[in-house]
């Protein structure tokens, strides 16, 4: 089970980059989430432009046996979207962390990326993985 | 649907360590606790597409019948005239309740002319013995024995189980005509295998006893065959459009509207549970048709979501998907829907309503997949 340093999670099993000191942040799910829901077949990730605010379902991931919603780390302005995953959404399931990727935000409030998980919490935290 | 105990302990197939050794991940499935997929579904799934997998289906139910009457005890509650059946052919029926709806769905098979079997789903296995059970009772000559716990059933499916079966079995599967069974010697132990299966591949069904299953288990891995768990099962048989207890049919559902007429005999004028209701529905004019939906965009289709005509755009649904999934092979989303007739015309445009957005749709021909050949 991969679960990098340096990136934030929430306990949905989210994941949130922050990228230098831009304000900005990437979001995708982590390993655990993608081995769990098994083959991804279909992402649907919100416009560009689109204002989340933090918990906030901005999008939704599909493997083949079930619907799972995609929530917001933290709020912010979508500026970015993997449309690659319109066609590969297995890249979700091969490369959680780089090619799966599913939007970039402008962050609104960069604190609240605080109150997210470290690495070493988040893998704690997750239940025995059989 | 099912008569499984929500609080009752799982059942454990007897094959479970060898599910745990290939990797597999288990989740409940009426009442047991089932391999849902191993290396994972899709992939289980183009193993079965493209070679060969091979099926724990132990948690099936099975009971035999010996007796020189056996075949009108069967007869008595199936839909299907089985007393045509020869000793080596294995027919398809249906167990109707008194207003012709489908309690169960059934494979019949006659090994010799007082010798039969009959597989059921686990969901129903209980109540399904009962039945037999209760119908035996009433014949003269006529033995029943449940299989269901002194046996294993593997299904072994793919354009390669001709290959495996050739080196497992040491038979031709070409002798064994289409639906047709046949009883063996395997290891000095009897082995009943059956040319059938639920995935829409050449293959076939066996069942061993006891102890003798983990060792067909091997045998079929040396070979080359990949373990299939029920997730890809599920996707198999949907593209195959092949119905599902529980969903496609349920005791409220008819065998006409389902497209299963074909497994009710009404001609002979024999008598069985649910007969007099089958021909009063058979006469009726039908008001919905199970039919094949397939999803004109990119997305998943899942059982109950809810179908609409686009071209009414302001009427209620015209129906609901009974079950729905994403086809591996068609890579698109695929499920099953009862509609008006007048909507069940392949090519007919259908919105589906997936989380509030309708989705374009169009009715395909049954089914969705067919192997060549």
């Amino acid at each position: 089970m991969e679960i990098p340093e340096g990136l934030r999670y929430t306990a949905e099993d989210e994941w949130l980059r922050l990228e230098g000191d831009s304000g900005e942040a990437t979001i995708g799910i982590s390993d655990y989430a993608q081995d769990q829901l098994g083959d991804i077949v279909f992402v649907e990730l919100p416009p560009v432009g689109r204002v989340l605010r933090k918990g906030e379902a901005f999008g939704v991931v599909e493997s083949v046996k079930a619907v799972s919603d995609l929530n917001a780390p933290a709020g912010g302005e979508v500026i970015a979207r993997n449309d690659a995953l319109e066609s590969a959404s297995e890249l979700v399931n091969s490369s959680p962390y780089a090619d799966g990727w599913m939007i970039r935000i402008r962050l609104t409030d960069p604190a609240e990326v605080d109150a997210l998980m470290d690495a070493a919490t988040y893998r704690k935290q997750l239940p025995e993985v059989q | 649907m099912s008569d499984t105990d929500p609080n009752a302990p799982l059942l454990v197939l007897p094959l479970h360590d060898r599910h745990a050794a290939a990797g597999a991940r288990f989740a409940p499935f009426s009442g047991w606790d089932m391999p849902l997929q191993y290396t994972g579904i899709v992939q289980e799934h183009e193993a079965v597409r493209t070679h060969a997998g091979i099926f724990d289906v132990t948690h099936m139910g099975r009971v035999a019948l010996r007796g020189a009457r056996a075949g009108e005890v069967i007869r008595s509650i199936t839909t299907a005239d089985v007393t045509t059946l020869k000793p080596g052919q294995a027919h398809y029926s249906l167990y109707c309740n008194e207003g012709g709806g489908i309690d169960d769905d059934v494979f019949v098979y006659c090994l010799a002319a007082d010798h039969w079997l009959i597989v059921h789903n686990a969901g129903n296995a209980t109540a399904d013995a009962a039945r037999v059970a209760a119908a035996v009772e009433g014949a003269t000559d006529v033995t029943m024995r449940d299989l269901g716990e002194a046996t294993v059933m593997l299904a072994v499916q793919g354009p390669a189980a001709a290959a495996a079966i050739r080196t497992v079995l040491g038979f031709d599967l070409e002798g064994v005509p289409v639906r047709g069974c046949r009883e063996m010697e395997w290891n000095d132990s009897r082995l009943i295998f059956g040319r059938t299966g639920y995935t829409g591949e050449d293959g076939g069904e066996v069942i061993v006893d006891l102890e003798r299953g983990a060792a067909l288990w091997d045998a079929f891995l040396a070979a080359g065959v990949t373990p299939v768990g029920l997730g890809a099962r599920d996707t198999l048989r949907l593209e195959a459009a092949l119905p599902l207890h529980g969903h496609e049919i349920t005791p409220e559902t008819n065998p006409f509207d389902a497209g299963l007429g074909w497994a009710v005999s009404l001609d002979d004028g024999a008598p069985f549970t649910g007969r007099d209701a089958l021909v009063r529905l058979k006469a009726e004019p039908r008001t919905r048709r199970l039919a094949c939906v397939r999803l004109a965009e990119r997305g998943v289709l899942r059982a109950e979501y809810v179908v609409h005509d686009p071209a009414k755009p302001e009427t209620p649904a015209v129906g609901m998907l009974t079950s729905g999934a994403f086809s591996p092979t068609l890579q698109a989303g695929i499920g099953m829907a009862y509609l008006p007739p007048a909507l069940t015309e392949p090519g007919t445009p259908l919105a589906v309503d997936i989380r509030g957005r309708n989705v374009p749709a169009e009715v395909v021909r049954r089914p969705f997949y067919k192997r060549a050949g």
